[in-house]
């Protein structure tokens, strides 16, 4: 099919001035994280007087961002796994069965959405403490903690999109399970999850994202044993100095991971979009 | 909702549990139960309690004073509404103003997201060479984690030291004293910029898996017609597209409404009330001033607005889709 | 179905209200685990040297020689600021608190009406080496007047003018004594780049000690005696208007400093000669000698009052020591307190955190330059007033700083703040003050 001028001129334009807006911050944040202290205090520039790679390793005592790092990892890691699992069998139970109270659960779970942060913020937090005294499991200022709350903040969406996903599989496929033998839960495992794999990546993605960049509970739920990157960077900036360029260091390097993640497994989370949510 | 989006492959016939709804239990009824167990306990820990109970101290007067020991605080009934909706008076005034600047934020953000990640979407459309690429490189907004990214645009919004001021006053040439983007009433510009760049690659994403499920020999059969491309966007994209729609502004109003990172990250404690979002407004007025039973009760307010809104917006909207 | 649903919500909401019940019941049974066991507790400093590495390499020794003495092990965790409001409030709601946290003293009498702290009777007094050994007006920061104070002083503090000694010399000028000099010089050494002062205009509380100060100049009061806000009368709304139009009228601030969120900014501003004057609470010395200036360089003087004013250069600054309610490691946790208030902590971690003593009979170290620390002693004995000791002192720092910060960020945008704005956002502030209440 021919294209006409004006779909041309609309396209390069289109294009243009996103991809301004796209990378300028990305290039102001990847240009300052190379500038010494002083090019970064000073008027900004589009070009560092001299390239220097110390923000990149000073970062790392200026505040113990490493340990941070991976709080983070094995917070957002356990969430998005734990997510994944309980978002599988209950889309699963959504997509595959009628049962009483389907509708109100999936109403339900997706109304959990519309929660402003701050109205269950302090409950929360006073029924981490209750938890505590009343069986001894520490998740106030625990990775543990964090880990519950997270999986939580993705799960309405991960279940939604997913079991949108598994109603695109065909049942013949269940049906054949069942005939060599399979109960549900084999049908599940052995036929379902690999054709629904697209989709439990776009799960995945979704979660990781989700637990990685949370701020809100993160500055109240956590202490020095449990701080994650999201409250961890924002300490550059109390110390006696406020070192852009190591914070521009430290925002690349924990963007990094999730960026190149998200980039490369990409089609998978349209697909899985495609399928699920869209429908 | 995937319950009322049922795709044309659920055959109704082979859904064990729908047969014969009446008949005694069979073998296996349990099983759906079990599965969702895990969710539904996670949700009602993390979510639904936390709620009820956030429901419940808004009837408390849980200040400071009570704070350590809250089982003591008073049940002081509706106290905390009277004095969140008057709007009179102090606390009462700063709250609608809040509100009305955070509806004005929502409009902007959602709208001009929808836009650029529909222009976006639509651009992309059709195979040409560096499709992929830009597919990938709009989406780098949307994988950076939130706060790298709003930290970023805090830097670029500094006044003497930032890159806008800098583009806008050295490279333009701009003359005049630059102004400051972080606070006084340019903090509401900056928040709903930094607001537009996260969200529009999320509308990009939805709107792009929505139009590659439109066959091309639809646009096809159109241009053999004589249609125009815009005629075609208007008649053929924007319908197709319309479940995505659905949904996609219904989540995009919903995340933007309570947006908290945005003006937390960009202006910390400065809290310019150019730039105080509903969500940055009740963590301040609950947190600063430890009267976390007013906090909770500006909460409800949030939450009754919100259902308000998006019941209306599933009703119209069903009602419309049943029309047609 | 319906009926079902019902009953769903309504068992939920039961779950929820047993749940938080129970909040109210047994918050005492939290203190955290780490410092459960013989022999260890966990201290929660607040950051005062130049990071927050920084201070646990300045106090580990210390500890290390309190475990060595009494075989107490101390968990110190150093917070930062911006954190410390949010983890006190988490620890004092959930009683999941550390044995023995530092605060900034403005705050103790707003903490202790918490009741989560404990009151240091008489006998907890004597523990810690008798109430006597504290400088009084040091002591009288750690609550309420007529209650038993719920914090002790540990570091002291007092805003001075700092002036830049070569400025002041090449501009043939002398430090000031009065408001209308310092205003003066500041206008003769703003030229180009350089501006005679530098403010934390955009820090509500930088912005809230300066409005109690310049009322207190004033002979202004806060509250009255029954604990009422007044911050709309004269002398408040009148020394703010002063603080403001440093940068409104006189134009000897930047207007860039409406976007300085925290002290140190305006202390780099100092260091590397970018402002000729700051006022500054003593431990700015540290920042400053980190950015390059010596000690040498700068000159301290009182914050001057305007003429025919009250003779207030500072509130009486400084940081508390306070102990959880529901520690139960009380023993250990009053050693420690003792510990840290003994001459030889004192001496020991003055020097590094810039801090003034609040011992009797002790002498400020805190700097090699003797003019300066006879100026500070002198400031912090008898130029400093008590912040209002009222448990609403910290809405009065959230309300009227914020406040000041919109009114720096409009002046900085061009527009004009008369009186009757101030007044008017006084009284939104005394209102926030009675709802919060």
């Amino acid at each position: 099919m021919r294209e006409t001028t004006p779909a041309k001129v609309f396209r390069m334009v289109v294009i243009a001035v996103l991809t301004v807006f796209t990378v300028v911050p990305v290039y102001v944040m990847v240009i300052s994280a190379l500038k010494p202290l002083r090019d970064v205090q000073g008027a900004f520039t589009w070009w560092p007087s001299e390239l220097t790679i110390t923000p990149f390793i000073d970062m790392w005592k200026t505040v113990p961002l490493a340990s941070y790092f991976v709080n983070s990892v094995i917070v957002a890691g356990a969430a998005t796994i734990l997510s994944l699992v309980i978002a599988v069998f209950a889309a699963y139970a959504i997509s595959r069965y009628r049962f009483r109270g389907r509708s109100i659960f999936s109403t339900t779970v997706l109304s959990t959405q519309m929660f402003p942060g701050v109205l269950f913020l302090l409950p929360l937090f006073l029924i981490f403490v209750n938890i505590n005294s009343a069986v001894g499991i520490q998740l106030v200022g625990t990775r543990l903690g964090l880990v519950i709350t997270y999986l939580t903040f993705s799960l309405p969406f991960s279940i939604w999109m997913l079991s949108g996903y598994l109603d695109g599989i065909p049942r013949e496929l269940d049906e054949a399970a069942k005939v060599d033998g399979s109960g549900p839960m084999g049908a599940l495992f052995r036929v379902i999850l690999p054709a629904a794999r697209p989709g439990l990546i776009a799960v995945a993605i979704y979660s990781f994202m989700t637990s990685w960049g949370e701020v809100l509970f993160a500055s109240v739920m956590t202490t020095e044993s449990n701080r994650t990157l999201a409250v961890g960077l924002q300490l550059y900036s109390t110390q006696t100095n406020v070192y852009w360029n190591q914070i521009m260091a430290a925002s690349l390097v924990v963007s990094v991971p999730v960026v190149v993640g998200f980039l490369l497994l990409q089609r998978n989370f349209v697909a899985g979009l495609t399928a699920g949510a869209v429908k | 909702m995937s319950a009322a989006t049922a795709t044309p492959t659920s055959d109704k016939t082979t859904k064990p549990a729908d047969r014969n709804p009446r008949r005694p239990r069979r073998s296996g009824w349990w099983l759906p139960y079990a599965l969702l167990a895990p969710a539904i306990i996670f949700e009602l820990v993390i979510h639904v309690i936390p709620m009820f109970t956030g429901i419940w101290m808004s009837f408390l007067k849980l200040t400071k004073a009570f704070i350590s020991n809250w089982g003591r605080a008073p049940v002081i009934g509706v106290k905390n509404y009277q004095v969140a909706l008057d709007f009179n008076g102090a606390v009462g005034a700063s709250l609608l103003q809040s509100f009305l600047i955070t509806c004005g934020f929502t409009i902007l953000v959602v709208g001009i997201s929808w836009g650029l990640g529909m222009a976006a979407a639509v651009a992309l459309q059709k195979k040409f060479w560096g499709q992929g690429f830009f597919r990938t490189l709009f989406l780098v907004p949307y994988a950076l984690p939130m706060y790298a990214g709003i930290i970023a645009w805090k830097f670029m919004l500094q006044k003497d030291t930032g890159a806008l001021n800098h583009f806008l006053y050295d490279n333009l040439g701009i003359s005049g004293d630059k102004p400051f983007w972080l606070i006084g009433d340019n903090a509401f510009a900056a928040v709903v910029i930094v607001a537009i760049w996260r969200l529009w690659p999320f509308a990009f994403l939805m709107l792009m898996a929505g139009l590659q499920s439109i066959p091309t020999d639809v646009y096809e059969a159109s241009a053999v017609d004589g249609a125009k491309p815009f005629r075609q966007w208007l008649s053929i994209t924007l319908p197709m597209v319309r479940p995505v729609n659905m949904v996609l502004v219904l989540v995009m109003f919903l995340w933007t409404f309570n947006d908290f990172n945005t003006p937390f990250v960009l202006f910390g404690n400065a809290q310019p009330p150019a730039g105080d979002l509903i969500s940055f407004h009740i963590y301040n007025a609950s947190f600063l001033t430890w009267n976390f039973g007013s906090g909770a009760a500006m909460s409800v307010l949030l939450l009754l607005f919100l259902l308000l809104v998006t019941g209306i917006y599933l009703l119209v909207l069903n009602r419309r889709s049943k029309r047609a | 179905m319906k009926i079902r649903t019902l009953a769903a919500t309504a068992a939920i909401a039961a779950l929820a209200l047993t749940t938080s019940a129970c909040g109210g019941s047994n918050n005492a049974s939290g203190s955290s685990e780490s410092s459960g066991g013989g022999g260890s507790i966990t201290y929660w400093a607040s950051n005062q040297g130049t990071s927050l590495d920084n201070d646990k390499a300045v106090l580990t020794p210390e500890l290390q020689k309190f475990q060595d003495q009494t075989g107490v092990k101390v968990n110190l965790e150093v917070i930062g600021w911006n954190d410390l409001q949010t983890r006190i409030q988490t620890a004092v709601t959930s009683g999941q608190a550390p044995d023995v946290v530092n605060i900034g003293n403005t705050w103790a009498a707003s903490l202790q009406s918490t009741e989560a702290f404990m009151p240091f009777d008489s006998s907890a007094m004597d523990a810690i080496g008798g109430k006597d050994k504290f400088v009084k007006t040091a002591l009288d920061t750690g609550g309420m007047p007529g209650q038993d104070p719920t914090s002790v002083p540990l570091y002291g503090l007092a805003y001075g003018l700092y002036y830049n000694k070569a400025m002041f010399a090449d501009a043939g000028l002398t430090p000031p004594t009065t408001w209308e000099d310092m205003v003066a010089d500041a206008k003769k050494l703003t030229t180009g780049d350089q501006h005679g002062f530098a403010l934390a205009a955009g820090s509500y509380t930088e912005n809230a000690h300066f409005a109690f100060i310049n009322a207190a100049q004033n002979g202004a009061d806060l509250f009255d005696s029954d604990g009422k806000p007044t911050f709309t009368s004269d002398g408040v709304v009148d020394g703010i208007k002063r603080q403001l139009d440093l940068m409104q009228t006189d134009k000897v601030v930047d207007v860039a400093n409406a976007q300085y969120d925290n002290g140190t900014k305006a202390v780099n501003d100092f260091a590397t000669g970018k402002v000729a004057m700051i006022i500054n609470q003593n431990n700015a010395d540290s920042s400053i000698v980190a950015n390059g200036m010596k000690s040498d360089q700068y000159g301290v003087v009182a914050f001057p009052a305007p003429k025919g004013g009250k003779d207030v250069a500072s509130h009486v600054a400084g940081i508390n020591l306070s102990i959880f309610k529901n520690t139960k490691n009380k023993d250990a946790a009053l050693k420690f307190v003792k510990f840290m208030t003994s001459p030889e902590t004192q001496t020991a971690l003055d020097k590094p955190f810039a801090a003034l003593p609040v011992l009797n009979g002790a002498t400020a170290n805190f700097t090699d330059n003797p003019e300066e620390a006879k100026i500070f002693s002198d400031i912090y004995a008898n130029k400093s007033k008590p912040l209002p000791l009222v448990p609403a002192e910290d809405q009065f720092e959230s309300t009227v700083g914020k406040a000041m910060n919109q009114m720096y960020a409009t002046i900085a945008s061009g527009g004009t703040v008369s009186t009757d704005d101030i007044r008017k956002a006084m009284e939104t502030a005394q209102q926030q003050v009675a709802a919060a209440g």
